[in-house]
């Protein structure tokens, strides 16, 4: 293992990369595999010479303080689902990004949410979204979002333990219709109708459970999202930003808000409003 | 038990903006160890080609050690394809290789800047585990702190997030840019040790490629 960690690690562009990610799509797909599942952990992460890794990883995290700090919520509702999200990202107290593109489009009937270290959601939402995109040359047919989110479950459960760090949605249309999945880091997969990941999910859910119900038109439902984004940003001091509100029917998603947090505020609280919070009395 | 410290700090700031038609990337050249200075001239930018450059902050050993990787994967490229890497597909590339030390981290913040395929200037941004975005411009390293507002004032464009779509390109011209860039280094420079001696200013653009200047800073 100690010459596997300090290995030159060149995936890229040899061909090694693309080997070892193929028999990660091979395994996911019930295919012959090359490497067993325990290997594909290690054949491309290098790891640190140290006996005891989750305190590495700790010291590391409290180093480089990687990108972190969300709300995001997503509900199913009769003419759909809506996924909403704000844009922030923080290291520590500093506020790194109030631009991060927090909805991956995995492809145009399937959405990914982030919640969590920024790269691990990125780069593991890229990757099923490969791993989509070779179940759909192989079957001829979409993959559903039940078989997609499990694919990422899988994924993340044989990293159980390294310290990854992702609580997502996986949503979408299949020919059974709408659906939404919970996955994170821990491997826990759960479907359901109405969910918010996050920092902020606390504040989002208060308004989401409060103004939900299943027979909304879908200007309502839309506003219901970006609302409830609104507040969660209000109080959330590390969510902020823009919040973006998709629509997924059965013809795919589409993007239907992008709007500043600044504007809203003004919007739902004009000046001299008395429910303006923290106005003097 | 011994402990095993694989890393330092070694300072440094570097900046980067993109606008209609050109780029510019800077980057101090101080290279310091707690409270010494390790050396007054040490670049913290690797030229991958004419269209890219990348600009590091953080560990100097990591620092190279990256440097060498990204150097040897866009020669392979470049005889694979028979072309330069374009900036997009290096900041992909920079992104994936950041991300497969995952568990082993680069300590690295790193800056991807240069000329898209329009010609037009683009920036990447990264934490040091390969998340990254494509933004107007940007700062990392020690001094991080102090310039990033004063750009965020300076050049603030609208969010690419936002619907109906705005331009969020910087509408400032190429020599504005680059005074904005050597205010920003002269003023880190009096408030943060780590930044000081001198910046590196590069500066791309189609016509005239590559242009490099030198901009001594106060050296105590």
């Amino acid at each position: 293992m100690a010459v596997s960690s300090w290995r030159m690690d060149v995936p890229g562009l040899d061909g090694k990369c693309g080997q070892a990610s193929r028999a990660a799509a091979d395994l996911a797909l019930g295919q012959d595999a090359l490497l067993t599942n325990a290997e594909v952990t290690q054949a491309n992460f290098p790891l640190p010479a140290v006996q005891n890794l989750d305190h590495f990883g700790k010291k590391v995290e409290d180093l480089v303080k990687p990108d972190h700090g969300t709300t995001t919520l997503g509900f199913i509702f009769k003419n759909g689902v809506i996924i909403a999200v704000d844009s922030r990202a923080s290291q520590g107290s500093y506020v790194s990004s109030q631009t991060v593109k927090k909805v991956i489009e995995i492809n145009p009937y399937l959405l990914g949410t982030m919640a969590g270290g920024a790269a691990d959601c990125a780069f593991w939402q890229r990757n099923l979204g490969m791993q989509c995109r070779m179940f759909e040359l192989k079957n001829k047919k979409r993959i559903t979002v039940c078989a997609a989110s499990k694919m990422l479950a899988n994924t993340m459960y044989s990293y159980k333990g390294m310290g990854l760090s992702m609580g997502s949605m996986v949503a979408g249309w299949d020919p059974s219709g709408p659906a939404i999945y919970y996955v994170d880091s821990d491997g826990q997969r759960t479907k359901g109708t109405i969910f918010s990941v996050g920092s902020g999910s606390l504040y989002a859910y208060g308004v989401l459970d409060q103004g939900y119900k299943w027979d909304m038109d879908i200007e309502t439902a839309v506003e219901l999202g970006q609302r409830a984004i609104y507040h969660a940003q209000f109080r959330d001091a590390v969510s902020g930003g823009t919040c973006s509100v998709y629509h997924i029917t059965q013809s795919g998603w589409v993007k239907l808000r992008g709007n500043n947090h600044y504007d809203l505020h003004y919007q739902y609280y004009p000046d001299g409003h008395a429910t303006s919070a923290n106005s003097v009395i | 038990m011994s402990r095993w410290s694989p890393y330092d700090l070694n300072g440094g700031t570097c900046i980067a903006i993109g606008g209609e038609g050109y780029c510019i990337v800077a980057a101090s050249t101080r290279l310091s160890t707690g409270f010494s200075i390790l050396t007054a001239d040490k670049s913290m930018i690797l030229e991958v080609n004419d269209k890219c450059l990348i600009a590091s902050a953080g560990f100097d050993g990591d620092r190279s050690q990256l440097h060498k990787v990204l150097t040897f994967r866009s020669e392979n490229y470049e005889h694979f394809h028979k072309k330069p890497m374009s900036c997009p597909a290096m900041a992909q590339m920079l992104g994936n290789t950041l991300y497969y030390k995952r568990f082993f981290p680069y300590y690295t913040f790193n800056l991807c800047a240069g000329l898209d395929d329009q010609g037009r200037g683009c920036v990447y941004t990264y934490d040091a585990i390969g998340s990254h975005e494509r933004v107007g411009y940007s700062c990392q390293g020690s001094g991080k702190d102090l310039v990033q507002p004063v750009l965020d004032n300076q050049l603030k464009a609208p969010s690419i997030l936002e619907l109906p779509p705005k331009v969020a390109v910087t509408s400032l011209s190429q020599a504005e840019a680059i005074e904005t860039v050597k205010i920003a280094f002269s003023a880190a420079s009096e408030r943060d040790i780590y930044t000081g001696d001198a910046v590196e200013i590069f500066i791309l653009t189609p016509e005239h490629g590559v242009q490099k200047e030198i901009l001594p800073l106060r050296r105590d």
